[in-house]
């Protein structure tokens, strides 16, 4: 699971209302290499919850020193957008878990994919 | 209609249906390949998306993954949902590019609002419409993931589902269920004249009203006004009041070509030379 996905997740069980961000417990992390589309990273920053991915960057070692607020006029900013595609698409965590952060309801993670089933009492 | 034991959501639920096995033939069939490459291509074409512009999509039901890659040719970032573990596994041997999700549509998608610029599916809709276990009901399963679907987009996007409805009904239970949650839009058939060429997309608008398009092959289908008389300045010839032309006449061979037309078969131009007799010498 990329860290731009988990951006954007929320748990979905049953009376949690917000559910936002899921914690990230991993105990297996990888960096892979992807192709830089500053055109890409461009679009996604305005749709990014910002303290939620510093959050989860730094729970994961891989901050990278990105800067906790959004550095204005990142457009042109090739460094920092470099620095925020690194966060968002090449860090991928293999294996552990998410947690809900109002339940406490974990969703497990094996080889990078999140299990989001939910039981049948908690539709 | 096909008989109930040949539609594989009357066989297992999707999680058990799409096995080992089940999931092997869609990294090894090539026939199953490029049929779903074809789908894909064509859903990508109805979702519009603004050209140059990299999209981050949500792909339900992405399976192995088929879908994705085409996305990913695009230039495209995307999140795939499946249900069946098999499959999803068979995606990360195929080192698909996007992101996988183990996840089931009918409990919803659990994404921010406004997150997606547009979602495809193929052939996972129909999933939904059975009852695999007592405590699902199908309505309620997809207005669960309708309105889900509906916050998660971002507002003017399009989903495109290719489906194959296995009765009006459940094409009235499906679209009804996605009105409810607010979408706009409907139905566009591909060869609505073939039986085999017939493909069905359900075209939904998330926030603004678009216009449909239009299904290929259709373009004889639909007349501007349906209860009123077509005018036509040509007049009607006596052989066309009788049914049927002659077998091998020009007209019957005329009448052939465009019905194949119609079914979106390739079918050479109609020309002067189109069945003409042959000069006596031959």
């Amino acid at each position: 699971m990329k860290l731009l996905t988990h951006n954007m997740l929320t748990s979905h069980v049953k009376g949690v209302t917000k559910g936002y961000p899921l914690l990230i417990k991993a105990t297996e992390v990888k960096v892979s290499e992807v192709e830089f589309n500053p055109q890409f990273v461009i679009r996604m920053i305005p749709k990014l919850e910002w303290p939620s991915l510093v959050q989860a960057a730094a729970g994961l070692g891989y901050l990278n020193d990105l800067p906790s607020d959004l550095v204005p006029d990142y457009e042109n900013n090739e460094e920092f957008l470099r620095k925020v595609h690194r966060v968002l698409l090449e860090v991928e965590v293999l294996e552990g878990c998410l947690q809900c952060p109002e339940s406490g309801r974990e969703f497990p993670i094996s080889r990078g994919i999140p299990n989001m089933l939910l039981n049948e009492d908690e539709v | 209609m096909s008989s109930s034991c040949r539609r594989p959501e009357h066989m297992a639920p999707p999680e058990v249906f799409y096995n080992d096995e089940e999931a092997r033939k869609y990294s090894q069939n090539s026939r199953m390949i490029e049929i779903q490459s074809q789908m894909s291509e064509r859903a990508v074409e109805l979702l519009n998306l603004p050209e140059d512009q990299p999209c981050f999509l949500l792909d339900v039901g992405c399976g192995s993954g088929l879908s994705g890659d085409y996305l990913s040719e695009e230039g495209h970032y995307w999140v795939g949902v499946d249900i069946s573990t098999a499959m999803l596994d068979v995606a990360l041997d195929r080192e698909v590019e996007g992101d996988l999700l183990l996840g089931d549509m009918g409990q919803g998608m659990p994404f921010r609002p406004g997150t997606f610029d547009g979602c495809i599916s193929i052939s996972a809709l129909q999933w939904l419409c059975n009852a695999d276990k007592k405590s699902h009901s199908p309505p309620k399963r997809l207005y669960t993931f309708f309105s889900t679907l509906y916050s998660s987009l971002a507002r003017g996007a399009r989903a495109v589902f290719q489906i194959y409805p296995e009765n009006s009904e459940q094409l009235e239970l499906i679209t009804a269920q996605a009105m409810k949650a607010g979408f706009t839009g409907g139905m566009v058939v591909d060869y609505p004249n073939s039986t085999k060429a017939k493909k069905f997309f359900l075209c939904l608008f998330a926030g603004v009203m678009g216009v449909l398009p239009k299904g290929l092959g259709s373009e004889t289908a639909d007349r501007g006004v349906s209860n009123q008389v077509q005018f036509t300045g040509q007049r009607s010839r006596f052989k066309n009041m009788k049914g049927k032309s002659a077998k091998k006449s020009k007209d019957w061979i005329l009448e052939k070509k465009e019905r194949r037309r119609r079914q979106g078969r390739e079918v050479r131009a109609d020309t002067k030379y189109t069945g003409r007799q042959r000069k006596p010498r031959f």
